[in-house]
């Protein structure tokens, strides 16, 4: 069990140590969103923005534009939220080599409660130009993304938990495409983040009770696997997006734009319905909100039974 | 001198000639900056126009980037690109844009129009600078009512926390904005105590007298302690009498006629 979060830090190291044009921001949470690691080995590249989330963003674009390829990290919530004018007007406009890094995405870090949970941040990045959005399902995963956005030429956002989560990929990440994870007949579940465990588990239980599901795990929800979503709804004719963000916006709107318009089957979007997080363990809103294997098998078998 | 006079007049008529053109954009706030890019792109400024991109150039940030005529206006007469450019101002497909974007046209250091955005762009910048030795200087051009976005504080106590000694503000003080005074909007004033409080070094001269504006920046090159600001007191619209300290000519183009009395009376000054 290792944390998304500690990924970007670890990697972010490695980015440093490599290339000496990759500089890190942070807006007073270092230690949270593991630029901490960067901080200690670089500390001359490293600039602690305080706690202004729009003048790091900003900041990191002048810094691009001289040159540098920057990393900038804050909570989810505020990197994409209260930055967002920034990040749409000097980063995405410019398609500056940004990479932003949004921790605590989704609700499992649970008590600080629904100020703090980012339930709405890939709807914001997604709907951005120029953008790209992945959302890694585990540690090995977030950790070769992160070192693959070196050789892009325009900004990325990377949404990392706080949550510890199992790891469970080879990290073969790809931008872009999807891993299908399984492969069954009836369904075919679509997840991002670390839902894609619990998707896996979900497809298990289901398959005790004879439904054969296929699990995708759609890291990059932007630009999203088009061949791969094709492929499936024609091999299952029914689908299930799983993710922790509203289910306005994000991986299951983008599905379902997808499918309407270019094969349209069936399609059931799990996620967080119109409302905002709330205070409590991380376990606990994760099972409220039906996210654990037992939440989302019983949630697709009851759909299945109505589709 | 005399030269820097006698562009800022050719500077004058190609701002309200491409407004006019495009029958729409921002005069006053155009006119009123004239004399501070004319000073930085022809004298102060360590720019060569046949090498935008040069690496050790001086860069030069429009955070008012709604007085995008008077960047370009100036980005032409130094000889970035052709002056038939400057008619196609906002029409589809130009790299003159409504607002700066750094995407379509060399020679405009970064994309701002969204108030406030180009300060910390300009800080960024000055980072890079210092992260690379290079003694290259970032000069940074913000409107007076631009002041009342909050990022700008945020960036300035950046700025002044980084000691960005390589980077100078200019304050186009023309003291009005889109809906009036900004005293009577939105009261930022004293600006100068605000700036001296944020650690900055800080500088008032008259906006439209070369020799201040002048000095003002070679003051500042030599400031190594902190990043300067000079408060550049202007008249907005300044140059032609019936636009000069009007709030109606914010964001207007002057019609024909307005234009034929404009250059007119540019003229008659020489």
């Amino acid at each position: 069990m290792k944390a998304t979060r500690d990924a970007y830090g670890d990697a972010l190291l490695e980015l440093g140590r490599k290339y000496k044009d990759v500089v890190a921001l942070d807006a007073d949470l270092a230690g949270s969103t593991k630029s901490v690691k960067f901080k200690e080995a670089f500390p001359e590249r490293f600039f602690d923005m305080g706690i202004a989330e729009a003048n790091m963003v900003d900041t990191s674009a002048g810094l691009a534009l001289c040159g540098k390829r920057p990393y900038a990290s804050s909570f989810a919530v505020f990197v994409t939220g209260r930055a967002f004018e920034s990040v749409r007007q000097s980063i995405a406009y410019q398609k500056l080599p940004v990479v932003l890094c949004g921790s605590h995405g989704g609700i499992n870090l649970g008590e600080d409660g629904g100020s703090h949970q980012a339930v709405l941040d890939i709807s914001l990045m997604r709907t951005l130009p120029n953008m790209k959005l992945v959302v890694p399902a585990d540690y090995n995963e977030t950790y070769t993304a992160v070192l693959s956005t070196i050789k892009d030429d325009g900004p990325v956002y990377i949404r990392t938990s706080r949550a510890k989560s199992p790891v469970f990929t080879e990290g073969d990440f790809v931008f872009g495409r999807g891993r299908a994870l399984r492969t069954g007949r009836d369904v075919t579940l679509v997840a991002c983040g670390f839902l894609v465990w619990y998707a896996l588990e979900a497809a298990k239980l289901l398959e005790k009770e004879g439904i054969d599901a296929s699990v995708i795990d759609m890291a990059t929800v932007k630009p999203i696997d088009e061949e791969m979503l094709y492929d499936f709804a024609k091999s299952t004719k029914k689908m299930v997006t799983i993710e922790e963000h509203t289910i306005f916006g994000g991986l299951g709107s983008a599905v379902a734009e997808f499918l309407s318009e270019h094969y349209p089957i069936k399609l059931k979007r799990i996620g967080i319905p119109d409302v905002f997080g709330e205070s409590g363990t991380g376990d606990d809103l994760l099972c409220k909100f039906g996210f654990n294997a037992a939440g989302i098998s019983n949630t697709v078998r009851e759909w299945l039974k109505k589709n | 001198m005399e030269d820097l006079e006698k562009i800022a007049k050719e500077i004058r008529k190609d701002i309200l000639l491409m407004l006019n053109m495009a029958g729409s954009g921002h005069v006053g706030g155009s006119l009123s900056c004239v004399e501070i890019l004319v000073s930085l792109y022809f004298k102060v400024m360590s720019y060569d126009a046949k090498k935008p991109s040069d690496e050790n150039r001086d860069r030069f940030v429009l955070s008012k980037g709604h007085a995008a005529p008077a960047l370009y206006a100036v980005l032409s007469k130094a000889g970035v690109f052709p002056r038939d450019m400057l008619w196609t101002l906002r029409k589809l497909g130009s790299p003159l844009q409504g607002h700066p974007d750094s995407k379509y046209l060399p020679g405009v250091e970064a994309s701002t129009g969204s108030l406030a955005h180009g300060l910390p762009q300009a800080c960024g910048m000055a980072l890079a600078g210092k992260l690379d030795k290079n003694p290259f200087r970032v000069y940074c051009l913000m409107g007076d009512g631009e002041m009342d976005e909050g990022l700008v504080w945020e960036a300035f106590m950046s700025a002044s926390h980084y000691k960005l000694d390589n980077l100078c503000v200019v304050i186009d003080n023309n003291t009005l904005q889109i809906d009036g005074r900004c005293r009577d909007v939105m009261n930022i004033y004293p600006l100068e105590e605000k700036f001296k409080a944020f650690g900055l070094y800080t500088k008032s001269v008259d906006g439209h007298k070369f020799s201040e504006l002048i000095s003002a920046f070679e003051e500042a090159k030599n400031n190594k302690r902190s990043p300067t600001v000079i408060i550049a007191h202007t008249i907005k619209g300044r140059g032609v009498s019936f636009m000069e300290d009007k709030v109606e000519y914010h964001g207007v183009a002057p019609t024909d006629e307005e234009l034929k009395k404009a250059l007119e009376e540019i003229d008659e000054g020489d």
